[in-house]
């Protein structure tokens, strides 16, 4: 019975996977190119001014009807 | 629902789409409609089969389509029910006299022409010209999704390729729902998929072995079975919720009663 609440629903994970893998399919990009994108994002937005050394985090989401690019990049504080 | 030609997709295969076209067809002519089932899985045809009209299949939609016989001649009338026809598949390799303006004319033909109030097309799997073929003549969907990852992966995808073909009446079966499963966490709810995929229900179909044991003897469950909670059961509400009655939708899931209780979510239409 404690099993139960230890472990983790698998149909949760499953659901997860599902909503990352459909947002990739419906903007028909694969996944792996996302790291592509936030290279040269930031290699463009270094020129602008100092990036974070992480923490990076870009990615799809789907917010109601509409796909949203997500880009979160931390900025280095003096 | 408004669609009098209702394509039933799934893009994978395996998951119900003929047992469904055979069971809401034979449901809705139980009702009184003038129903066509037609299997657009040339090469694969098996909606005979499932239906046991196999042995009465003299004409198919490829000879409809290259002019071999009128229409009419092409139409298998059920055993059941008058109400009912099948139009075959044919077992042929060669797809080319396949086409969609044909497809078209065709279906229009059924429903202006031959007086049916309602014309099921039963889809093969995959997103290519078969499929592209039997959704060319529909003005509505049945997706068939089981709840499992590749199944809903490759039904957002059909749901995509519908909404490219301005197909705008698309309704969701979640069929061979495992309630005991649901219930340990080890298969995505009703509500998940749903959330997932964002279309409407228009029905649940419950993992159900009595499945095999009609198919078995070529007569459709929604024929036979009456038990609350079967497939016979969810076919039928089916088959009343196209045709407009607000039938509200079984509990297969935990949180209420034993797996009883309604759910009153979404209507049918
Ligand atoms: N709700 C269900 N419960 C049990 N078996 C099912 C159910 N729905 C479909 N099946 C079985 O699954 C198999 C595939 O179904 P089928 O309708 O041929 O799928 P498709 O046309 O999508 O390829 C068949 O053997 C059928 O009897
Ligand atoms: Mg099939």
């Amino acid at each position: 019975m404690f099993g139960l609440f230890q472990r983790k629903k698998s149909k949760d994970k499953l659901k997860e996977r599902l909503k990352l893998v459909l947002s990739y399919d419906r903007a028909n990009l694969s996944p792996g190119r996302m790291d592509e994108l936030k290279n040269e994002l930031l290699a463009v937005i270094a020129k602008y001014f100092p990036m974070e050394e992480d923490n990076y985090d870009v990615k799809l989401e789907q917010h109601g009807d509409r796909m949203v690019f997500v880009a979160n990049l931390p900025v280095q504080q003096s | 629902m408004n669609a009098k030609a209702i394509v039933v997709t799934s893009g994978k295969g395996g998951v119900g789409k003929t047992t469904t076209t055979a069971n809401v067809g034979a449901a809705l002519a139980q009702q009184g409609e003038r129903v066509v089932v037609i299997d657009t899985d040339v090469g694969l045809r098996n909606l005979d089969v499932v239906m046991g009209l196999e042995g009465r299949v003299v004409f198919d939609l490829i000879d409809v389509f290259e002019g071999k016989c009128r229409l009419k001649q092409a139409l298998i009338r059920d055993k059941r029910s008058e109400n009912l026809y099948l139009l075959a598949a044919s077992q042929t390799k060669d797809k080319s006299s396949l086409s969609e303006a044909r497809m078209q004319e065709t279906v229009q033909k059924l429903l202006e022409e031959e007086g049916f109030d309602r014309v099921l097309i039963d889809s093969p799997a995959g997103i290519e010209s078969g499929f592209q073929t039997a959704a060319s003549a529909a003005a509505g969907a049945l997706v068939v999704v089981n709840p499992e990852v590749s199944s809903v992966r490759d039904a957002d995808r059909i749901i995509g390729l519908l909404e490219a073909r301005e197909i705008t009446e698309v309704k969701l079966i979640i069929n061979r729902l495992r309630p005991e499963m649901v219930k340990r966490g080890d298969m995505l709810e009703v509500d998940d998929v749903l959330e997932i995929l964002g279309v409407k229900l228009i029905g649940i179909v419950p993992e159900d072995e009595q499945i095999l044991v009609s198919t078995n003897i070529g007569n459709p469950i929604s024929l036979s079975d009456s038990s609350k909670m079967g497939a016979g059961t969810a076919f039928r509400n089916i088959a009343k919720r196209i045709t407009g009655e607000d039938i509200p939708h079984l509990s297969f899931e935990p949180s209420g009663g034993f797996f009883s209780g309604l759910r009153r979510l979404f209507g049918g239409s």
